[in-house]
C-alpha cells in the first residue's frame, strides 16, 4: 500500500508541474496587453510602456514562470494586473461562493440521488423503474444554463420567491447567503443527480447480482435486508468515486451558472479576467482548480485501492 | 428496456440530423436576412415557429442551428476518435512499458484539466468560433477514446486468436490494425454516441457564451443566450431552442443506450 | 364580542404614539443601490480611463477645480472663481476656503499644483495626459492656484472638469487605487471585488450636505441579471440599463420610472480609410447608403437612439443635420460601388466589442451590407482584443464603437488614430479652432469640420446613443443625461 501510494504521490507532483508549464505557455502565447486594457482609449505609448514596467510585464518569460511558481508554493500567487491586489485575497473572497455552492449542489444532487437510484434498483424492470430512468434521461439532456433560465423565469420573475441572482454575502446572514445559492444549486444539481441516480442503481444492481449477496439470502436474509447491508455498502464504492468527480466539475463547471446568476464566484473571476487579459488571475486560478480535481482524484484512488486491493496493482 | 431506447432515440436523431442534412440545401427562409418589421411574429402559416427578434424564421433558424451543434460535435468526436484510438491501443500494445506509461499519464494529466473551463480559456483567449471550438472539444475526447480503447484491447490481447495471430509472427500494429480494432468498433460506436451527445452540450454551453460559432451562423447555445432579456416577453425564444438541445441530446443518448443493448450481447447486462 | 373601551385620557398618547410610528415609516431612505455593467479595474480616476472608474468616484469622493453640471455645463467646484489674463494665456483660480481631505489634510492651492505636475509628468499613468499638456506651469500664489499655459486655449475649463484631472493629495496619492481619497462629499468604505464599491456620507464636506448616508455600486454586467435585479429590488436604479429591450416593461409599472437622457457617445462604424478598397471615398458612400440607420436603431437599441449624420451631438446648439448625405438607398450603393469598379462587391471585416450597439447592431449591418454585395466577417472581441486589435494594431475593416468624450470631433484631425483618416484641409481647420476663442467663429468652425467628415463619409455615422436609465419612482435626483460618464449622487434623495 506504501508503495502505491507513494508511487500516486509522484504522479501527482509531475502532474501539478507539468500543468503549470502546460497553463504558463498556453497563456503567454495569448494575444492581448493587459497595459493597453488598463488604460484605455486615449492613453499614450509611454504611459502604456510605465504601467507595463510596473506590472513586471516587461521581465522575460522564463524569470516570470520561476517567480510565479516560486510563489504558488509559498501562498503567493501573484498580484491581479487590473486590480492591484494580491490574487490569493481574490480567490479566498470566491472560494467563500464557489466552495459552499458545489457542496450546497452535490448535496441536493445526493439527497435526489441515492433515494431515487435504490428505489430504481429495487424496482427493477417495473414501472417505477422506467420512470426513474425515462426521467434521469431527461435530466441529463438538458442543458443546466438553460434549465436556470427557466428556474429564474419562474421562481424569481414570475413568483419572486428568490432573487435573480447575485449574493449578499454571509454577514447578511447563513440563511440570506443559502437563499441565493439555491436556484443555481438546483440548477447544476439536475444533471448531477440524474447521473449520480444511474450510477447509484447500476451499481447496486452490479452488487445484487454478485455471489455473496446470494449467499447472504441463502442465508435467509430478506430481500430488503440483504438490500440495506450488504449491497448500499458495496455499492457505495463506484458511487463515492462518481461523486468526488462531480465535486471537482462543481468547483469549475459552475462558470456558466455563476454568470447566469452573477455570482461572486471563482467562474466570474475567470471570465472577467481573461476579458482583461489579466492572466496571474487566469495562471492561477486554473492551477487551483487543476490542483482541486488532482486531490479529489488521489484521494478518490487512495479509498478505492484501500478498500480493493485488487486495485493497486493494475489499471 | 433493450430495443425500448433504440428506437425512440433513433427517430429523434434521425430528425435532428435530417434537418441539418436538408439545411445545407433548402431552408424556408434565409437566416442571413434581417427584417426588424418582421420580428417577434407568433407561429403562422408563414412561419411555422414564429421569428426571432431579428426577423428571422425559427424553424431556419433552428434547422441551420442543428447543422452547426451536429457538426461540431461530430468532428470533435472524429478527432477524438482519430487520435485517441491508436494512442490507445499503442498503449495497450506495449503494455507496462515506457510508451504505455507515458500516454497513460499524459491522459490522466489532461483528464485532470477542468474540460469547460479549458474550453472556454482556449477559445476565449485564441478567439471565439466554431474551429477553436471544435479543437477544445475535441482535446478533451481525446483521453476518453485512449482510456476506452486501451482497456478494452488490453482484453482483447489475452484471447487465443490473438495469441495464435502473435505466434504467427505478426508484428504488434498489425495485430491492433486487424484483430483488436474490428472487436472494439462496438465499444466504440457506443462511446462515440455517448460523447457525440456530450459535444452538442458543450457546444452548447460554449455558444451560450458567446465563444462558439460566430454570427451570422445561427446556433442553438447563441439563440438560448439572445433569448435571456426577452424570455418574458417571447419565451418561446429561449423555449424553442432549448427544447430542440434536450431532445437531440436525448436522441443520442437513447440510441446510445440501444446500440449498446442490440449490438453486443456480452455488453447486454441484466437492467 | 366585546368592546374594549379606552380610557380617554390615552387618546393623545396614542395619537401621539401613531404619529411618531407614521413618521418613522415616513422617514426617508438614506441608502441607495445603483447598478452598473462595468466593475472599475481600481479606483483612481488620474491613473486609467475605464470609464467605470470615473461612474464610481467622480463627484461623489474626487473633486476638481471645476466640474461638469448634469446638462454638460462647467461650474466651479473646488475653484470658487477665476480670472483669465488678456492675453488667454494665465489663469488665477481663487480656491475655496476649509475644504479637507477625507483623511483630514487640508486642501490647498499646493495640492493643485501637485496633482496637475503628477498628471503631466513623465511617467504618469494618466490616460488623458494630452488635456494637460498646453499647461507651462502652477504655482501657489497666496492661496491662489495660478495656472500659465504654453498658448492660449479656450478649453482649460472644460478640460479640468474631466475625471482626470480631479485634485489629489500628495500624501495618498500611491494608494488611491485601492484606498481613494478625495475631497468630495462621499467617502470610500469599503470594495467587495466582482459585487460592489460601498461609499459613505462624509461629514466634514465644504460643501451641500448630501442626502444619502450611504451609496453602494453593484456589478452587474449580464442584461438578463441587470433586469432581475431591478425587477425584485436589488437595486434602486441603473443609471445605464444594458436591456433596451425592457424598458417598455419598467416604464408599464408604477414602481419604476425610466430616466431617457442624452450621452456624448456618438455610435459610429468606423472604417479603416487606408485599407483598400475602404480607402476610396466612393466606396465609403456605398456603405453610407447600404445603411439602414431605423433598422439598426430599432433592431438593436429598441427604438433608443438619435440618428446622426455626422460625428457631433444632436444635442450640441452647433450640430448640423447631414443624415439625407447618408441616406437608405440600396440601389445608389450598388451603383457607386459599380462605379468604383466593385460591381461583385468585396469582402472586409467586421470587428465588434461588448456593448449591445456594436453586438446587434453589427450582425443588422452585415446583413444590409450583404444585400448590397459587402460581404463581412464578423468577429466578436472583448474590450482587450478589441483594444489590441483595432485600437493599437489599426487591423481592421469595420467596427461598430460610441465614443463618449464630449466634443471629440478633434479626433478627425489625427491621421494616425484609429480610423486613419488624413485631411489637411480638417487637420488645419481644427488648429485655428483650438486657438479661437469666439463663439460664433467657434460654431461656424464645427459646422464646417461636421460637413468635411460628412461629405468624405470617413466613417458610417449611426445613432447619437441614448442614456437609458431605469430607476424606482421615488429615487430623484439622478443625472439624466451624461455628459461625462459619472454617476453624480450629489443631488439624490428618495422622495416620500
Amino acid at each position: 500500500m506504501l508503495h502505491y501510494i507513494f508511487k500516486r504521490t509522484l504522479i501527482l507532483l509531475a502532474t501539478l508541474i507539468v500543468a503549470s508549464l502546460v497553463v504558463f505557455v498556453s497563456l503567454e502565447v495569448v494575444p492581448g496587453d493587459p497595459a493597453s486594457y488598463m488604460l484605455g482609449l486615449n492613453a499614450q505609448e509611454d504611459t502604456i510602456a510605465a504601467l507595463r514596467a510596473e506590472l513586471g510585464l516587461d521581465k522575460s518569460k522564463v524569470a516570470r514562470y520561476f517567480s510565479w511558481v516560486g510563489g504558488l508554493f509559498t501562498g503567493d500567487f501573484g498580484t491581479s494586473y487590473t486590480y492591484r491586489t494580491p490574487v490569493a485575497d481574490m480567490v479566498r473572497d470566491r472560494m467563500w461562493v464557489s466552495l459552499p455552492l458545489a457542496i450546497y449542489a452535490l448535496a441536493l444532487s445526493t439527497l435526489i440521488a441515492f433515494p431515487a437510484g435504490v428505489y430504481a434498483a429495487s424496482r427493477r424492470g417495473g414501472a417505477g423503474d422506467t420512470t426513474v430512468m425515462g426521467l434521469t434521461q431527461l435530466g441529463v439532456a438538458v442543458p443546466n444554463f438553460w434549465f436556470a433560465m427557466l428556474l429564474v423565469l419562474l421562481f424569481a420573475i414570475k413568483l419572486r420567491w428568490f432573487s435573480a441572482g447575485g449574493f449578499p454575502g454571509w454577514d447578511a446572514g447563513f440563511f440570506q447567503a443559502m437563499k441565493s445559492l439555491t436556484l443555481p444549486a438546483v440548477a447544476l444539481a439536475l444533471p448531477q443527480a440524474s447521473i449520480l441516480t444511474r450510477v447509484m442503481r447500476s451499481s447496486l444492481l452490479d452488487v445484487l447480482n454478485e455471489d455473496f449477496m446470494r449467499t447472504a439470502r441463502a442465508k435467509g436474509l430478506s430481500r430488503r435486508q440483504a438490500l440495506w447491508k450488504h449491497a448500499l455498502r458495496n455499492a457505495m464504492i463506484p458511487v463515492l468515486t462518481i461523486m468526488g468527480l462531480q465535486f471537482s466539475f462543481l468547483l469549475a463547471g459552475a462558470i456558466i451558472i455563476e454568470n447566469v446568476f452573477y455570482l461572486p464566484g471563482l467562474g466570474r473571476l475567470i471570465f472577467q479576467s481573461i476579458a482583461s487579459r489579466d492572466l496571474i488571475v487566469v495562471e492561477s486560478v486554473v492551477m487551483l482548480l487543476v490542483l482541486a480535481v488532482v486531490l479529489v482524484t488521489f484521494v478518490v484512488d487512495l479509498a478505492y485501492a484501500w478498500v480493493d486491493p485488487r486495485l493497486r496493482g493494475t489499471r | 428496456m433493450k430495443l425500448r431506447s433504440l428506437v425512440p432515440g433513433a427517430v429523434l436523431v434521425l430528425l435532428f440530423f435530417s434537418a441539418a442534412l436538408i439545411s445545407y440545401v433548402w431552408t424556408p427562409f434565409d437566416v442571413t436576412l434581417i427584417d426588424i418589421k418582421s420580428r417577434f411574429q407568433s407561429p403562422d402559416t408563414m412561419h411555422w415557429l414564429g421569428t426571432d427578434h431579428f426577423g428571422r424564421d425559427l424553424l431556419s433558424m433552428l434547422m441551420v442551428g442543428a447543422r452547426t451543434s451536429i457538426f461540431v460535435a461530430i468532428v470533435a468526436v472524429g478527432i477524438g476518435m482519430l487520435v485517441g484510438v491508436p494512442l490507445g491501443l499503442a498503449a495497450a500494445a506495449n503494455s507496462g512499458n515506457l510508451l504505455d506509461e507515458a500516454i497513460m499519464r499524459t491522459n490522466d494529466m489532461v483528464f485532470a484539466f477542468p474540460a469547460l473551463l479549458i474550453a472556454i480559456l482556449i477559445t476565449a483567449s485564441y478567439g471565439p468560433g466554431a474551429v477553436n471550438a471544435i479543437i477544445a472539444i475535441g482535446i478533451f475526447n481525446i483521453p476518453v477514446f485512449a482510456r476506452l480503447s486501451r482497456a478494452a484491447a488490453l482484453s482483447i490481447w489475452k484471447r487465443d486468436f490473438v495469441l495464435a495471430a502473435r505466434a504467427a509472427g505478426k508484428n504488434a500494429v498489425r495485430i491492433s490494425f486487424e484483430h483488436i480494432l474490428p472487436n472494439i468498433t462496438n465499444l466504440l460506436i457506443v462511446q462515440g454516441t455517448i460523447q457525440f451527445s456530450l459535444g452538442i452540450l458543450a457546444e452548447a454551453g460554449l455558444s451560450f457564451v458567446g465563444l462558439g460559432a460566430q454570427p451570422p451562423i445561427p446556433s442553438w447555445g447563441r439563440m438560448l443566450a439572445d433569448s435571456q432579456t426577452l424570455i418574458m416577453l417571447e419565451p418561446q425564444l429561449a423555449l424553442i431552442p432549448g427544447l430542440a438541445i434536450v431532445l437531440t441530446v436525448l436522441g443520442l443518448n437513447l440510441l446510445g443506450d440501444g446500440l449498446r443493448d442490440w449490438l453486443d450481447p456480452r455488453l447486454r447486462r441484466e437492467r | 364580542m366585546k368592546t374594549i373601551k379606552l380610557p380617554r385620557a390615552l387618546f393623545p398618547a396614542l395619537m401621539l404614539a401613531a404619529g411618531m410610528v407614521a413618521g418613522a415609516a415616513q422617514a426617508a431612505k438614506m441608502d441607495v443601490t445603483i447598478g452598473m455593467q462595468l466593475e472599475p479595474p481600481n479606483l483612481d480616476p488620474t491613473g486609467g480611463a475605464a470609464a467605470a472608474i470615473d461612474e464610481v468616484v467622480y463627484a461623489n469622493i474626487f473633486e476638481g477645480l471645476t466640474r461638469f453640471g448634469s446638462d454638460g455645463a462647467v461650474l466651479p467646484a473646488l475653484a470658487e472663481s477665476w480670472e483669465i489674463s488678456d492675453d488667454g494665456m494665465t489663469y488665477t483660480f481663487s480656491l475655496r476656503e476649509g475644504v479637507k481631505f477625507h483623511d483630514g489634510s487640508e486642501f490647498s492651492a499646493d495640492d493643485v499644483k501637485f496633482s496637475i505636475e503628477r498628471a503631466m509628468a513623465e511617467d504618469s499613468t494618466n490616460a488623458q495626459k494630452q488635456l494637460f499638456a498646453n499647461i507651462d506651469s502652477v504655482e501657489n500664489v497666496d492661496g491662489a492656484a495660478v495656472v500659465t499655459l504654453k498658448a492660449a486655449d479656450g478649453n482649460l475649463l472644460f478640460n479640468l472638469a474631466w475625471g482626470d484631472a480631479v485634485i489629489v493629495d500628495e500624501k495618498t496619492a500611491e494608494t488611491l487605487a485601492t484606498a481613494p481619497v478625495g475631497t468630495g462629499p462621499f467617502k470610500f468604505k469599503n470594495w467587495v471585488q466582482g459585487d460592489q464599491i460601498v461609499i459613505e456620507k462624509n461629514p466634514d464636506y465644504w460643501g451641500e450636505p448630501v442626502k444619502l448616508d450611504t451609496a453602494t455600486f453593484k456589478f452587474i454586467s449580464e442584461p438578463t441579471a441587470a433586469f432581475a435585479a431591478m425587477m425584485a429590488g436589488d437595486v434602486d436604479a441603473f443609471p445605464v440599463f444594458p436591456a433596451p429591450e425592457n424598458l417598455a416593461q419598467f416604464e408599464a409599472d408604477p414602481r419604476f420610472t425610466v430616466v431617457l437622457g442624452s450621452t456624448e457617445g456618438e455610435t459610429i462604424l468606423s472604417t479603416n480609410n487606408q485599407l483598400p478598397p475602404l480607402d476610396n471615398v466612393k466606396v465609403r458612400q456605398a456603405i453610407a447608403h447600404a445603411i439602414d440607420r431605423t433598422a439598426i436603431i430599432d433592431g438593436a437599441m429598441y427604438g433608443y437612439g438619435t440618428p446622426i449624420g455626422t460625428h457631433f451631438a444632436p444635442h450640441n446648439p452647433a450640430y448640423v443635420d447631414l443624415t439625407a448625405k447618408s441616406e437608405y438607398d440600396p440601389e445608389k450603393s450598388k451603383a457607386l460601388l459599380k462605379e468604383a469598379g466593385l460591381e461583385d462587391g468585396f469582402s472586409t471585416t467586421l470587428k465588434l466589442p461588448p456593448p449591445a450597439y456594436a453586438r446587434r447592431g453589427g450582425e443588422i449591418i452585415a446583413a444590409q451590407l450583404r444585400a448590397v454585395g459587402i460581404e463581412v466577417e464578423i468577429s466578436n472581441l472583448e474590450w482587450a482584443q478589441w483594444l489590441e486589435q483595432v485600437f493599437k494594431g489599426k487591423d481592421f475593416g469595420l467596427t461598430i464603437v460610441s465614443h463618449t468624450e464630449p466634443m471629440d470631433i478633434g479626433i478627425y484631425a489625427k491621421p494616425d488614430y484609429y480610423f486613419q483618416y488624413d485631411n489637411a484641409d480638417l487637420q488645419a481647420l481644427m488648429a485655428s479652432f483650438a486657438e479661437e476663442t469666439d463663439s460664433e467663429q467657434r460654431t461656424s468652425m464645427l459646422q464646417q469640420a461636421q460637413n468635411i467628415i460628412s461629405d468624405d463619409y470617413v466613417n458610417g455615422y449611426l445613432f447619437q446613443l441614448a442614456k437609458t436609465g431605469v430607476a424606482s419612482a421615488k429615487l430623484k435626483g439622478l443625472w439624466e443625461n451624461s455628459p461625462t460618464q459619472a454617476n453624480d449622487l450629489t443631488g439624490v434623495f428618495w422622495e416620500d
